[in-house]
């Protein structure tokens, strides 16, 4: 039958609506205050803001229920709104008036380790060489997140190429190419990473094809299966039937149809590489300082600096894991619709 | 048979299609599914046979082998002059396309994530277009199976009816005017209604374009609305083959005699229903010997179990392989 | 087959059942009504979307109700409301009162139980026999359905089963409890030809053994036409035509029925008769037609038709005949040569 959908009543949207605005800013000036005094010890700030963002969180979604009537997904539509909030950043970053964020000598005219104010012109501090933490936090996702688009584009095609015909072909190159990419998942990634990142000289480029490797042979894996799926359907059989030589097949037949669920695995492979290239990055054995990146500014916190000044690990943290979380969101939203087969496991 | 033999075949005349000691077997884990095993048939031009048979008789394997589609285990097709089995994959997929296919389940026939008007003309993208103008081209493609042209051109499968994909299958498959159609159950997985649309329009396409038909299917009325000539099929092997207009009084065989006893009908009511013992029927696997259907026939003896019967004429244009009519 | 008892055993009254989704409400069933007696059986015939199969769903309260669907009207089983019983009441309906037996045999199966498991569970759970009397009422069961070696069988699992044998176990199970009421919903459509008529022809023993009711829902009218005592046929969520199946088969007064018995090829014909078809497709159902559903196919409507939905009458056609039509094929007239439905061809 046809998959029916809740409809709500009408009445008492009005007073759903106001208890969800009561709530948001409850919840806001409960994470406000938690975020600014220092009345309380420090763990109970961070309960007490986590609390205020939840709280927040579940008045923004009573509100919306409210005034459209029907339920929205507001941490996806949150984290799609910080999606477009760092990708627009990135994107313009040479555009936009942010401080210094690599020349270390201009550096040496401004404070050190200023502390993060809104109002200032460093409203996220300075680090030890006194280079603005926005503009590293700005300039640091351009990079994170071209490394990680970069891997993902090369693991997609390659992976998505070699499955696909491996997947339609079978015999000896489906069994190379099984064998091939089951001794690439063997190698711990990790090992692998900081191996080739011993070989590779240490830029963008390179990172990303080193990412790209860990990528390659779960997308073959999702493009084989998925070409194995469709190359039994019949449409497959009928378009054999008309003449279809095997280019055609697979460009016309296959492709359209596995190209969806690809595409929704590598969304989630985007959060995976920006993960893998912040610890490549920490390690200091990705892009090197002062070019930043979330993974090296992270790094300035150690031996001590955190302790002291932890904005330092605060904001590229954070980004971080916004980013991450909400390319999960997507990703997950991606497989849901294009491949409901994966996203039940 | 269910047996073997080649006395029904007309190999004097000219003949669209012709097929010899078909044979298409699997390998499975436990063994080999003897699918078809030695299958002969022709089919004159503008003919149509029907080939009659419940699931696992091999029907719908018969109808993919002729298509080569894969390739069958044994012996040779013949469309028009031209030997199929054996051929290079090139010359063959071009000389295969004077013969097409129509499936059962129209939608999943179709690929999901194209339009009408790409499918119906995947054929000539291939073969090329010669002089045809493509827009016109599609709408009179269309409107020859009953489609309004402006209605469905733009749509794809999943917001059409199954009837409504069917005819694009069909315009599909006539839009190369092949000699030869294979349709493998077209009309089980349709309504009542639709079912009656569809036989109609087929009956159509064959006047108007000449065609020769290979109609597979499982329901003995539909079989008999469309064919000339029908083959009954059991595991693999021919029982019968005999003219469709003598299958409801002169069937011989005791399958085809089983299979129109079994049509649901009004005349039940006046019969009292006696509960029946299940019969289980033999394995592909591991065929009975002799004739195939000696297990679960009435008339069966030692004779059975030890030879095999071949057809034979009984009446002129009725071939049966049975020992015992 | 019929049995005169007291009263109806079920009476369904103007049954509705509604989704509402995203595209609007589908009035999926739209006010049926039917009795069935005990040892009688009634078949409900209709295409595809005709609200059938969800009928037998509602009747047999598997249709849950919240914000996504609505049923109203009543169930009544034996005088009790089947809507108005708390889901645990209605779950001790299903075995001892109502059995039912669906379309595909494999899925009503549990791959992973043996067959014997089928039947012991329900046997013990309901009639709370011991473990060696669930096992001897199992054994007696394959038996009466049928199934060579019933003590075998008991240990195998349902794949080791052909189809024909499934439906078998399916049925025994259905019957288990001895129920007043089995609902079977497509129950041969999966099966090979020749098996069809031997699990309609147990069928029919068992409810005439049993004095059962039975409700018989199916799209192949020739299965129906043998044995039924009664049939509705559905279009678009209503009935169109109600009666003893003989006497609407042989002289159907609804344009629809006459045109859906025409369109089924007749073994009695010719090779390459024509059939006659009825053109157009059913109703978009969250935009049914105001008046007549089948109106716009109809070959006999006019202005009334369009406007005004028909009520499913009495007609004086028949014992116990019911039509829902403003023109319908009554005997006297359709000896008439102007009655007939769209012919092959553009009906619209």
């Amino acid at each position: 039958m046809l998959a029916p959908e809740p409809v709500r009543r009408r009445d008492g949207r009005t007073s759903l609506a106001l208890a969800g605005a009561a709530i948001l800013v409850a919840g806001l000036g409960l994470a406000g205050w938690a975020f600014t005094t220092d009345v309380v010890v420090t763990f109970v700030r961070m309960v007490l803001l986590a609390a205020g963002i939840l709280l927040a969180i579940t008045g923004l979604g009573r509100l919306f229920r409210g005034l459209l009537g029907r339920k929205v997904d507001v941490v996806f539509w949150l984290g799609m709104a910080w999606l477009v909030l760092v990708l627009g950043a990135a994107l313009c970053a040479p555009l936009l008036p942010l401080g210094n964020h690599d020349d270390s000598v201009a550096g040496l005219t401004e404070p050190i380790f200023a502390r993060p104010d809104l109002g200032s012109s460093h409203p996220f501090g300075t680090n030890n060489y006194g280079l603005d933490v926005l503009s590293r936090a700005v300039y640091g996702a351009r990079t994170s997140i071209l490394v990680a688009l970069l891997a993902v584009l090369i693991g997609t095609v390659v992976g998505g190429l070699v499955g696909m015909v491996s997947g339609f072909v079978r015999g000896t190159t489906d069994r190379v190419v099984g064998i091939l990419s089951n001794a690439l998942l063997a190698v711990p990634p990790l090992i692998l990473l900081i191996a080739l990142g011993s070989v590779l000289e240490p830029s963008v480029r390179s990172i990303a094809f080193a990412l790209s490797l860990l990528t390659i042979p779960s997308m073959v894996r999702l493009a084989r299966a998925n070409t194995i799926t469709v190359a039994e359907r019949e449409f497959v059989l009928a378009a054999r039937a008309l003449g279809a030589g095997r280019v055609r097949l697979l460009r016309r037949e296959v492709l359209p149809n596995v190209v969806l669920p690809v595409l929704s695995l590598a969304v989630v492979m985007i959060s995976v590489l920006v993960v893998a290239e912040a610890s490549l990055s920490f390690l200091g054995i990705g892009i090197e300082q002062p070019e930043p990146t979330w993974g090296n500014m992270i790094a300035e916190g150690q031996s001590g600096v955190m302790e002291k000044h932890p904005f330092i690990v605060v904001v590229p943290g954070v980004c971080l894991f916004l980013t991450v979380f909400s390319f999960n969101l997507l990703g997950e939203k991606a497989q849901k619709r294009w491949d409901p087969r994966s996203a039940k496991l | 048979m269910a047996g073997s033999g080649t006395a029904h075949l007309r190999p004097g005349q000219p003949r669209a299609l012709a097929v010899d000691d078909l044979v298409v077997e699997f390998p499975v884990r436990r063994g080999t599914v003897h699918a078809v095993s030695g299958l002969n048939l022709d089919l004159l031009p503008g003919e149509t046979l029907g080939i009659l048979g419940e699931s696992g008789c091999g029907k719908s394997s018969a109808g993919r082998a002729i298509m080569q589609l894969p390739p069958p285990t044994g012996g040779s097709v013949r469309l028009g002059e031209v030997e199929l089995t054996g051929m290079k994959a090139q010359p063959m997929r071009k000389a295969r396309s004077r013969m097409q296919l129509v499936l059962q389940d129209p939608v999943s026939a179709l690929n999901p994530r194209r339009k009408v008007k790409d499918l119906v003309v995947e054929g000539l993208e291939i073969w090329g277009w010669g002089d045809r103008d493509r827009a016109t081209f599609v709408d009179s493609l269309l409107s020859s199976v009953g489609l309004d042209p402006e209605a469905v051109r733009d749509r794809r499968p999943h917001e059409l009816s199954g009837g409504q994909c069917q005819r694009v299958c069909i315009a599909r498959s006539i839009a190369l005017e092949p000699d030869v159609l294979i349709c493998d159950e077209p009309v089980s997985s349709l309504d009542v209604s639709v079912q009656a649309q569809i036989l109609n329009l087929l009956e159509k396409a064959r006047e108007r374009l000449g065609l020769s038909m290979v109609f597979i299917a499982h329901d003995v009325a539909v079989v008999k609305n469309i064919s000339d000539r029908v083959m009954v099929m059991y595991l693999g092997k021919t029982c019968e083959v005999l003219p469709s207009a003598d299958l409801e009084n002169a069937a011989l065989h005791p399958y085809t005699r089983l299979l129109l006893a079994s049509v649901p009908s009004e005349a039940d009511a006046d019969r009292e229903a006696e509960p029946t013992t299940a019969v289980e029927m033999p394995s592909p696997l591991d065929p009975p010997s002799g004739c195939r259907f000696r297990t679960r026939c009435v008339l069966a003896t030692d004779r059975c179990a030890a030879e095999e019967p071949l057809l034979r004429e009984m009446n002129p244009g009725q071939f049966v392989a049975c020992h015992h009519v | 087959m019929m049995t005169p008892s007291d009263g109806p055993l079920l009476v369904v009254d103007d049954l509705h059942t509604v989704f509402h989704t995203p595209r609007g409400e589908v009035r999926a069933v739209d006010g049926v009504s039917f009795q069935v007696a005990a040892g009688e059986t009634l078949g409900l015939v209709g295409e595809s979307g005709s609200g059938k199969s969800v009928l037998g769903r509602t009747v047999m309260g598997l249709i849950a109700t919240g914000p996504a669907t609505t049923v109203s009207g009543q169930v009544l089983l034996d005088g009790r409301d089947v809507h108005a019983l708390k889901p645990g009441q209605r779950r001790q309906l299903w075995g001892p009162e109502i059995g039912m037996v669906f379309q595909d045999p494999m899925t009503s199966l549990n791959p992973v139980k043996r067959v014997g498991t089928h039947l012991t569970e329900t046997l013990r759970r309901h009639l709370h026999c011991s473990r060696k009397e669930a096992t001897e009422r199992a054994v007696d069961l394959l038996n009466q359905v049928g199934i060579p070696e019933p003590v075998r069988r008991l240990t195998q699992y349902p794949h080791e089963l052909s189809g024909g044998m499934r439906q078998r176990v399916v049925i025994a199970t259905a019957l288990a409890c001895d129920p007043r009421l089995l609902i079977a919903d497509e129950p041969t459509t999966a099966l090979d030809v020749t098996v069809q008529k031997q699990i309609l022809d147990l069928l029919a023993s068992l409810v005439s053994e049993r004095t059962m009711a039975m409700i018989l829902i199916s799209h192949d009218l020739g299965a129906v036409a043998g044995r039924t005592d009664r049939v509705q046929v559905m279009y678009a969520g209503r009935t169109v035509e109600a009666g003893p199946t003989r006497t609407v088969f042989d002289s159907p007064d609804h344009p629809y029925t006459d045109a859906l018995l025409a369109s089924i090829p007749q073994l009695s014909d010719q090779p390459h008769t024509v059939l006659r078809t009825i053109e157009g497709n059913p109703p978009d159902m969250t935009r049914p037609p105001r008046g007549c559903r089948f109106g716009p196919r109809c070959g006999r409507a006019d202005d009334t038709c369009t406007d005004l939905m028909p009520a499913l009458v009495a007609v004086p056609d028949g014992p116990a005949r019911q039509v829902a039509c403003h023109h319908p094929l009554l005997s006297i007239e359709s000896l008439e040569p102007n009655a007939p439905l769209t012919e092959a061809g553009h009906g619209r």
